[in-house]
């Protein structure tokens, strides 16, 4: 196994273009707003009767998921065939056998099969970046989520959401409310608000849930649901993530709503013209109230249809910078082998 | 560079506004609809739209539809279109600022039918250069130019409209 690059240079080429999405950490206000506009034009022609547009026809994109997702998976199914690319989806299961070995035996058999692009889907932190740097030149690697690290193109459906129901990321109050210390979600939305330009990102949970390293990201810290919702512009609850509680992390999941969860009377704290979002699959009753999760400052089935415009987005560039970076390649070889003088050249 | 003046694209503007209500009326079009090809076949339908004094305007963005992806990529300038809600039996008039290949029109009829069928498209030009590689036909053109292989040609808008030598 090679050694780890810089993952925020891996998915750049030589000249700033996107070419992998492994992470929001490192990007430019620049290239994020070019992905949210992007992703803008994608809803429009979503809204109209034939949904696809023939951007990646003849490419094949492979879902790769080696940990269950209905939800990101369909998002990214849906946003593959909208560009009118083909898809494979692998739902594979993690194998006993050395992890390295496994998933570059995998990746070499789909490659072998003429694949473009994969969208993967791991439990260890960093697998989209190592498939990246291991991946023959001209495939584009999309990370839908590994381990704890990054997920990144829910946080950019997430902004693209606060940008279209706020007007503007700048300048706003974002709470970030819940399980964060399992969260790959909570981290790429900070990397992505502070380029943004947010005014103010907090994070609120009980100590056992939050990490003190968020502060080292921007992040401020509350432990009260009350203090820490006070003048948010912004409300996203977080997914209590039960299945990933291997340790007594929590008292109950009672508890947990008393002192967590999202009621009308805590949300009446917020700016009244706050919005409330969540990654689903929502937990009723655990961290949010139903008469929260469909009121009418929820805007969490939106963020289901922005997935889809997201996800065509950083396919289309991250497809779009491959088949730049190979075009410049070939050209720069073509001028390599022309100015080499020939042999015959050489004994005149 | 060049070796003869470019045509005046705010007197070429004018004529084709008088042009297109001449089509307008022989062809009997309801309803006609302008859509522009984004940018400067749209500046142009703005003109046009102001002129003929119609009530609508679409703006059509070929980008997700160009058939250079394997060779270019994606532009960055992709904006998307803005079409009204419905284009069905609509009597569309197509306008470009310089006819080439035909390519692009190509790829704006196509995004259009992904809208809708329309009852008719016509397609208005500001300036056709000749080089076609597609059976495409202007139904008007400002004005007709033969360039040297290696000259190229673009409008700068939107106000006012000149040709330039790119």
């Amino acid at each position: 196994m090679t050694r780890h690059s810089d993952p925020t240079q891996v998915q750049l080429t030589a000249d700033g273009r996107l070419k992998h999405f492994l992470t929001t950490e490192g990007l430019s206000k620049a290239l994020l707003t070019e992905i949210l506009d992007l992703a803008d034009s994608f809803i429009s022609t979503q809204e109209r009767a034939v949904k696809k547009v023939p951007l990646l026809r003849g490419k094949t994109v492979v879902n790769l998921f080696f940990e269950n997702s209905t939800r990101t998976r369909s998002t990214f199914e849906l946003a593959a065939k909208r560009l009118s690319a083909d898809i494979l989806n692998l739902d594979i299961a993690r194998s006993a056998t050395s992890k390295g070995e496994t998933l570059m035996d995998t990746l070499w058999n789909l490659e072998a099969m003429y694949s473009d692009m994969f969208v993967v889907r791991h439990a260890d932190s960093g697998a989209a970046h190592f498939i990246a740097e291991q991946v023959t030149p001209g495939v584009a690697i999309i990370n839908a989520g590994d381990g704890r690290h990054a997920h990144p193109t829910q946080a950019m459906l997430d902004m693209l959401t606060i940008r279209r129901h706020k007007g503007t990321i700048e300048g706003q109050t974002v709470a970030i409310v819940g399980d964060i210390l399992h969260s790959r979600v909570a981290r790429s939305q900070i990397h992505a608000l502070i380029t943004l330009g947010a005014k103010e990102i907090r994070v609120i949970g009980p100590a056992t849930l939050v990490p003190k390293e968020m502060a080292d990201l921007g992040a401020k810290i509350y432990f009260d649901l009350e203090q820490g919702l006070a003048d948010v512009d912004v409300v996203i609850m977080l997914r209590l993530q039960k299945e990933r509680m291997s340790d007594a992390l929590l008292p109950s999941e009672g508890e947990y709503f008393k002192l967590y969860g999202l009621t009308e009377a805590k949300l009446a704290i917020a700016k009244p013209d706050a919005i409330v979002m969540h990654p689903g699959p929502i937990n009723r009753g655990v961290e949010i109230d139903s008469a929260v999760a469909d009121g009418e400052q929820s805007v969490i089935l939106n963020q289901v249809s922005y997935g889809i415009a997201v996800r065509m987005a950083v396919m289309a560039m991250a497809m779009s910078g491959q088949v730049a970076e190979q075009q410049s390649l070939a050209a720069k070889k073509l001028n390599d082998d022309n100015s080499e003088p020939s042999e015959t050249g050489a004994i005149a | 560079m060049s070796a003869f003046e470019l045509p005046n694209a705010e007197t070429l503007c004018q004529q084709l506004a008088l042009d297109v209500k001449q089509l307008i009326n022989e062809k009997n079009l309801q309803q006609p609809l302008l859509i522009g090809i984004r940018t400067g076949g749209a500046w142009l339908a703005q003109r046009l739209q102001t002129a003929l004094e119609l009530p609508e305007l679409g703006i059509l963005d070929i980008s997700f539809y160009r058939d250079d992806f394997d060779e270019r990529g994606l532009s960055i300038q992709a904006k998307g279109s803005e079409l009204p809600d419905s284009i069905e039996d609509r009597s569309i008039i197509l306008v470009d600022d310089v006819l080439m290949s035909g390519r692009t029109i190509r790829a704006a009829m196509n995004e259009i039918f992904d809208y809708g069928r329309p009852t008719s498209i016509h397609l208005v030009s500001l300036l056709d250069i000749g080089q076609r590689q597609l059976p495409i036909q202007a139904d008007l053109v400002g004005a007709k130019l033969t360039l040297a292989a290696d000259q190229k040609i673009k409008l700068s808008g939107p106000s006012p409209l000149a040709l330039t030598f790119a």
